[in-house]
């Protein structure tokens, strides 16, 4: 973990390893405002501080929020609404948003091409070309299709669109002419949220279990780490099968949404457990808690100042790198047609096209979910990292 | 103590202003800012200091095992008795990773460290490993190797030797860790014997075996010892020579019989003041040093001890940096109480 | 005044431990830790406990705060006001009220303190934990007791991580004293600290336990510091005390082999001193695998056959000094030199 220079600061882990007695020592006099810092810092402050030189785990950071953002806003930033489809434009290529025209000249507002279809002579196959005749502007905050934002309030503006009787596909359209644009941003609002969901059910059940292990060993810890190995050992997906069969056909979308985040975060929570145990094994001998003991601190107090605030850094990280993981699971459910279900979309949903080879060859730009599945897994993978180098070294 | 002592004409090893530096958050640590000594052959050095003074830095340094994040400027002069007479190698200007570096590594010098069992690798026997020291400088030829390394262990007082050979580092007691790793760096006929706190970790029953056997071990062999560490006693036991080291800097240095009796710099007095000692009077109150130790990043030209000195003057300690002082032969003092006075009292 | 403050009787602990080839139908051989501990300590004195790894030291003193159970034995707990109890057996708000008047410091000042708590906060938590106080009442506690241990009040909210090891033995220190405690237990408080600091933190030790009348058990392996600082001592070696006696008497006159080698064995800081050191043969013994008869006897320059069958007992030999040896009164013992050695 050592880097060129050292940016952990006076107690970072390389120079403790360098000069074990340098531990000892503190500035009590203050030189420099640098150290005046550490000393007044709490623990998550030094964390905060190490967490923002992580330069991958900052740009994730960033990349994430807008994620979310669009999430949040994705009826607003979609040009179409899920529902939406034109039986004239299926599985039509990408458009692009164009600033030249044909003749070499530049506008200032951005355009697209009319998409002009035509058959193929041999395959007979309909496929679609730009047509340069024909533009049509780019215009912001548009009326289009009303929906109810976040559920709160009915309104019809969008972002962006293209003036009628135009249309923008910017990542092209599936086999029922839906914008695929459209269907991943209103799809991230599933597949972001059901993972946090989710994990915020393991992070519940896993410090309850987890603590419970820990604090009281025995038996009971025995107990529950065989039944934690038992859980881990089944095959994910024959698991997702069986228990997705077990939901019955015509459900809300709502319902169904919470039976998956169930389904996810029984399986995601002995994760946490054994981090949790594990912690509370080794804090538990501590010395500060033996003297809280014994000056009188009751159990539960001990608990909740002593051990928890020890390990809850381990826990965010801990969490942070179980997202990534239930991305994947509700992707998988719902590619394998096990999740969510129409009229709801996730990513998974929009994957399904990808089964078929036709789709994949013919028309490649069915694949751009993966794209945004993989850069979801991996921002969280990589603030997840930062999180725990900055979280860890603080560890003597 | 060593048998007399032949003095040859050039000392052994020649540490001249050493320097070595950490590049941390709040700006340059000077860990070792400027160290001079010499070690003569078959004479024990002590580097006594507390922690964060630079002994350990310092020891390493001359191995060359510090970590790459430590900057080190200056010149160790190693002069050989074997071999080539009188040739000298600096080996700060070796490549830390180099054969030069490494012929001498366990060969010509050699170190035992604090903590016994972190010195041995728990995959391997004890044995294995000593011996591996041995085929490396001495014989390529296993057996006669295995035939050093048990009588190596029968010297350093390891008994049923062909049992213990095969044993692993988990198996032996702190004591005989200690011991095997002793056999480890003296299986080579070193000539120079780095000891960084080897018997810190000991029972105190134990370190007066550890500290007994070095120095028979010494009558035996004629090495000189660098002993670092932080406990006055062990230095009046074992060493002729001693350096007391603060923040970076050699603070006092002399005859180990001079410095005992005729402590001059006021951190020596009063490290020596705040010792309570076995024999003596009770319950007399203990001096204490002031303060604590501070941490040597960004610090003006000054004393590093003048936070915490008795004797501070103020417009004359705390503006330059204090130059080392002769008192008599031998006895220098880095104290502005003594730089008028060019020879001793 | 020899009022006694606390008498620990007959105290055991044994650790059940794994043996190597233990299986569902041999039971564990236990390891004794403790054995069969007794001895008075009155109050406002000091008294050391000193012996190398493995002796049991550490136990004691966290079997007699109830840090840790012990397996069988009293702790009688001579309360200022009302009967004598067996602190190990004191349960519900009768223990609330005793305990804190017997209170402990550690070893390690950076394990010993909460990381994620300010250090007033730290500070604070005994009051805390048994008493309602109001803010004011708090911070003045609080404040006065940082005074008097030497921290400076500003820096209270600072985090234990800013301060050095000597300053976060202050801390500790702190918090065992702001409940007013009879009895502070000290398990090798100095012994992680820098000789000048370690200087400072003993005399703020005998400050306090001249200005509060406190009462201290003084863990240690250090010899020269237990003779600054103590009034009677107890030499312990697996699991048993060997010897107990004042601490002057002690040292000029010990009266057990393993106590004359232990201070044999100290280097001394004068050049000059040319003592013929004992050195012990052998190994610390093990407390898993203890020698048979006298536990000492395998290292023992003046072992004889009786010493390797017959376990010896703590008896009196000279007036208020025990040693636990068949030849206590026979053997000629060396102390320490009282000679006025090297002070610059």
């Amino acid at each position: 973990m050592a880097r060129s220079k050292n940016p952990n600061g006076i107690q970072g882990n390389v120079t403790m390893k360098i000069i074990p007695g340098l531990r000892k020592n503190r500035v009590q006099d203050v030189r420099s405002a640098a150290k005046q810092d550490v000393e007044y810092s709490s623990q998550w402050k030094l964390i905060y501080k190490r967490f923002k030189k992580h330069k991958l785990a900052r740009i994730s950071m960033i990349v994430l929020g807008l994620l979310y953002f669009g999430a949040i806003f994705a009826q607003f930033i979609a040009p179409y609404s899920l529902e939406s489809y034109d039986s004239k434009y299926v599985n039509a290529p990408p458009m692009t948003i164009r600033f030249v025209d044909a003749d070499g000249k530049f506008h200032i507002q951005p355009f697209v091409y009319g998409l002009k279809s035509a058959r193929d002579p041999e395959t007979m196959r309909k496929i679609f070309q730009s047509d340069p005749e024909v533009r049509y502007k780019l215009q912001l905050f548009v009326k289009a299709e009303p929906y109810k934002f976040l559920g709160l309030f009915k309104t019809d503006i969008h972002l962006f669109g293209v003036e009628q009787p135009g249309r923008l596909f910017m990542f092209g359209t599936d086999s029922m002419g839906r914008d695929l644009f459209s269907r991943i941003i209103l799809g991230s609002q599933i597949s972001l949220s059901i993972p946090l969901v989710g994990v915020g059910i393991s992070f519940v059940l896993g410090i309850l279990i987890g603590g419970v292990s820990g604090y009281f060993g025995g038996w009971l810890d025995s107990f529950i780490q065989r039944i934690i190995e038992i859980i881990r050992s089944f095959p994910t997906i024959p698991l997702w099968m069986a228990l997705s069969a077990a939901i019955p056909p015509r459900i809300p979308v709502v319902t169904m949404y919470f039976y998956i985040v169930i389904i996810l975060a029984l399986i995601g929570w002995t994760d946490l457990a054994r981090v949790v145990r594990g912690k509370f094994f080794s804090l538990k001998n501590e010395d500060y808690v033996l003297a809280a003991k014994i000056s009188g601190v009751s159990d539960s107090k001990i608990i909740v100042r002593h051990l928890l605030p020890g390990f809850l850094s381990y826990l965010i990280v801990a969490t942070t790198l179980a997202i990534p993981a239930m991305i994947l699971g509700e992707t998988t459910m719902s590619f394998l047609g096990l999740g969510i279900r129409s009229p709801a979309t996730s990513w998974g949903v929009l994957l399904q096209e990808a089964q078929k080879i036709e789709n994949v060859s013919l028309y490649p730009w069915k694949l751009i979910p993966l794209g945004s599945v993989i850069v979801a897994v991996m921002a969280f993978n990589f603030m997840g990292d930062g999180l725990r180098d900055a979280a860890d070294p603080y560890k003597r | 103590m060593t048998q007399a002592a032949t003095r040859s004409d050039k000392p052994l090893l020649s540490v001249k202003d050493l320097k070595i530096q950490i590049q941390v958050d709040g700006g340059v640590m000077k860990a070792v800012d400027g160290v001079d000594f010499e070690i003569r052959k078959g004479r024990t050095l002590g580097l006594v200091g507390e922690s964060g003074c630079g002994k350990s830095l310092t020891s390493r340094a001359i191995m060359a095992i510090n970590p790459k994040e430590c900057e080190t400027s200056g010149q160790i002069e190693y002069v050989s008795t074997e071999g080539k007479p009188n040739q000298s190698v600096d080996l700060l200007s070796l490549n830390p990773r180099g054969k030069e570096i490494r012929a001498i590594r366990g060969r010509k010098i050699s170190m035992i460290f604090q903590e016994p069992m972190t010195a041995f690798s728990p995959m391997y026997s004890i044995g294995n490993q000593i011996m591996e020291a041995v085929l490396i400088h001495r014989t390529k030829n296993k057996k006669e190797a295995r035939a050093i390394t048990l009588d190596m262990l029968s010297k350093v007082g390891i008994s049923d030797q062909e049992k213990r050979f095969e044993q692993f580092p988990h198996e032996f007691s702190g004591g005989m860790r200690q011991r095997a790793m002793i056999s480890m760096a003296l299986s080579c006929n070193p000539e120079l014997l780095i000891a960084d706190e080897p018997t810190t970790a000991l029972d105190v029953t134990i370190q007066a075996q550890v500290l007994e056997l070095m120095k028979s071990l010494q009558q035996e062999f004629g090495m000189a010892i660098l002993l670092v560490t932080h406990d006055l006693g062990i230095i009046a036991e074992m060493c002729d020579e001693v350096a007391v080291m603060y923040l970076g800097k050699i603070v006092e240095q002399g005859t180990v019989k001079e410095i005992f009796s005729n402590p001059k710099h006021p951190y020596t007095r009063g490290l020596m003041r705040s010792m309570p000692r076995l024999g003596g009077n009770k319950s007399e109150r203990l001096e204490s040093i002031e303060g604590s130790v501070p941490l040597p990043v960004n610090m003006p030209p000054m004393c590093g001890f003048y936070d915490r000195c008795p004797e501070r003057i103020e417009g004359v300690c705390n503006k330059r940096s204090v130059p080392n002082t002769e008192i008599s032969d031998g006895h220098t003092v880095r104290c502005f109480l003594y730089t008028d006075r060019e020879e001793g009292e | 005044m020899a009022e006694p403050i606390i008498e620990v009787v007959n105290l055991n602990k044994q650790f059940e431990v794994k043996a190597k080839n233990a299986s569902w139908f041999r039971k564990p051989a236990p390891v004794k830790v403790l054995s069969d501990i007794s001895f008075t300590l009155n109050e406002g004195e000091t008294l050391s406990i000193v012996g190398e790894s493995g002796c049991g030291k550490t136990t004691l003193g966290r079997c007699i705060v109830r840090g840790m159970s012990a397996t069988s034995g009293k702790v009688m707990y001579y309360p200022e006001e009302g009967e004598p109890t067996d602190f190990l057996q004191a349960q519900g708000s009768q223990f609330k009220k005793l305990r804190k008047d017997i209170q402990m410091i550690f070893q390690d000042p950076y394990s010993s303190l909460s990381p994620r708590m300010s250090v007033y906060d730290i500070i604070a938590e005994p009051l805390v934990a048994n008493f309602k106080l109001s803010k004011r009442e708090l911070d003045d506690k609080v404040e006065a007791i940082a005074e008097k241990t030497g921290l400076n009040v500003s820096f209270l909210k600072r985090y234990p991580h800013a301060f050095s090891g000597g300053q976060r033995q202050r801390i500790a220190i702190a918090r065992a004293l702001i409940s007013n405690p009879r009895l502070i237990v000290c398990d090798e408080a100095v012994s992680a600290l820098d000789v000048s600091i370690q200087a400072q933190i003993i005399n703020l030790l005998k400050d306090l336990q001249e200005q509060l009348q406190i009462t201290y058990i003084f863990i240690s392996h250090d010899l020269s510091i237990v003779r600054n600082i103590s009034d009677r001592v107890a030499v312990m070696h697996l699991g048993r005390v060997v010897e107990l006696a004042p601490a002057e008497e002690m040292f000029a006159n010990p009266k057990h082999p393993y106590t004359e080698a232990l201070m044999s064995a100290v280097p001394q800081p004068d050049p000059d001193a040319k003592m013929k050191r004992i050195i012990l043969e052998g190994e610390v013994p093990n407390p898993a695998n203890p020698p048979s008869g006298c536990h000492f006897h395998p290292r023992c320059p003046y072992r004889t056959d009786k010493c390797k069958s017959e376990s010896p007992q703590l008896r009196e030999v000279a007036d208020g000094h025990y040693a636990a040896c068949h030849y206590a009164e026979e053997l000629q013992l060396k102390g320490v030199q009282s000679a006025a050695g090297g002070q610059p």
